[in-house]
């Protein structure tokens, strides 16, 4: 077999099986797409930024309501799912490496561990959430029970009954101390609402989030396994790890703004 | 491996760094778990919110790799950090200017 001349760098970069050719090489088509990908991270700070700004602006009309909230929201799982998705960060990003080092079995893995700890996520979400529905915390008529001064009836778990919680609240000690007014109380409690209404709202969107992200991770570790990804074509599995890190910063905020409001005891 | 003598090298972050990393955040959450239970009065939020911005930072710069990425994506990320602190703060100026 005739030998053919060893082809330049530019042009092995232009034969590559994945590159489109309104681009002048892999190079720059890689950062068109890693561009694009930031342009639709800033659409997603849209959308969680409105949200986070409606928060705000409850939080500063009805505090009292907030830390009532806050307080009736387990912090052991909110600070196991902080943990949980920085560390399926830190297995995103170690993935991403793989692929650009071209270690298929290292992608795989680093991928599924992904998926693994982005399920765990979900799981405890889900515990969180079965707990509020058992306390009847959602807003609304139907389970919302909660909320109302006579609520809790019917609903399980010792801080179903928001108002009775303010009115004769426990240390961390487990004595009762100085509580609020009936008056003062029921509106706080009616109030409270609001603040599930930005729980379930921002968790629920971050949780979605969350459910297409492991969806594609599948997709990601089905042609990892095939390698298609490799020094020269890795796009696909970068630009994920942009969205994944994307949702694990959104949690970031989340875990404080909802879980941490006034943790202190004697308060 | 070629030889990509066309373009210029890309600086990568290597797995012990991103180790490094992990640590740093892990020590974070840690701290703004128990700093929650500190009475600090006003400076709470500031300092929960503080804890977050640098664990966000640290993820932009490294895990998203912008620390070695191009001035087209920082612009961007700026646009986009920009932007959301107009949305904030206009908005806050309807809401702590009512009587």
């Amino acid at each position: 077999m005739a030998t053919s001349q060893t082809p330049t760098p530019a042009a092995e970069h232009r034969h590559h099986p994945a590159w489109a050719h309104q681009f002048d090489d892999m190079d720059q088509q890689r950062e068109a797409s890693s561009f694009a990908m930031w342009v639709f991270l800033l659409t997603e700070i849209m959308m969680f930024g409105g949200l986070f700004t409606a928060y705000l602006i409850y939080r500063l009309k009805y505090y009292d309501a907030y830390v009532a909230g806050s307080s009736s929201i387990n912090v052991v799982w909110g600070f196991a799912n902080t943990l949980v998705l920085i560390g399926s960060s830190f297995t995103m990003a170690m993935g991403v490496w793989a692929a650009q080092k071209g270690r298929r079995q290292q992608q795989v893995l680093w991928l599924v561990l992904t998926i693994v700890l982005g399920t765990a996520f979900l799981g405890v979400k889900a515990i969180e959430y079965k707990d509020k529905y058992d306390e009847c915390h959602i807003p609304g008529q139907v389970i919302g029970k909660g909320f109302n001064a006579t609520g809790g009836i019917g609903c399980s778990g010792e801080g179903a009954n928001i108002a009775e919680e303010l009115q004769h609240p426990k240390n961390a000690n487990g004595r009762e101390v100085p509580g609020k007014p009936a008056a003062a109380a029921e509106q706080i409690a009616r109030q409270t609402e609001i603040f599930f209404v930005f729980y379930f709202a921002m968790t629920g969107l971050h949780a979605t989030h969350m459910i297409i992200g492991i969806g594609v991770l599948f997709w990601l570790v089905w042609r990892a396994h095939k390698a298609e990804f490799g020094p020269e074509y890795y796009t696909p599995v970068e630009n994920f790890g942009l969205y994944w890190h994307f949702v694990d910063i959104v949690w970031i905020y989340l875990f404080p703004l909802l879980y941490l409001i006034n943790r202190i005891p004697h308060r | 491996m070629s030889e990509n003598t066309n373009e210029k090298p890309h600086a990568h972050p290597t797995p012990g760094l991103y180790l490094i990393i992990l640590s740093i955040l892990v020590i974070g959450t840690v701290l703004t778990f128990f700093a929650s239970t500190w009475d600090m009065g006003v400076f709470n939020p500031i300092v929960a919110l503080t804890i977050a911005c640098t664990k966000a930072t640290l993820v932009i710069l490294f895990f998203m790799h912008v620390r070695y990425s191009s001035k087209l994506t920082i612009v961007t990320i700026c646009a986009g950090f920009f932007w959301l602190l107009i949305l904030i703060t206009l908005s806050l100026t309807d809401y702590l200017t009512r009587i």
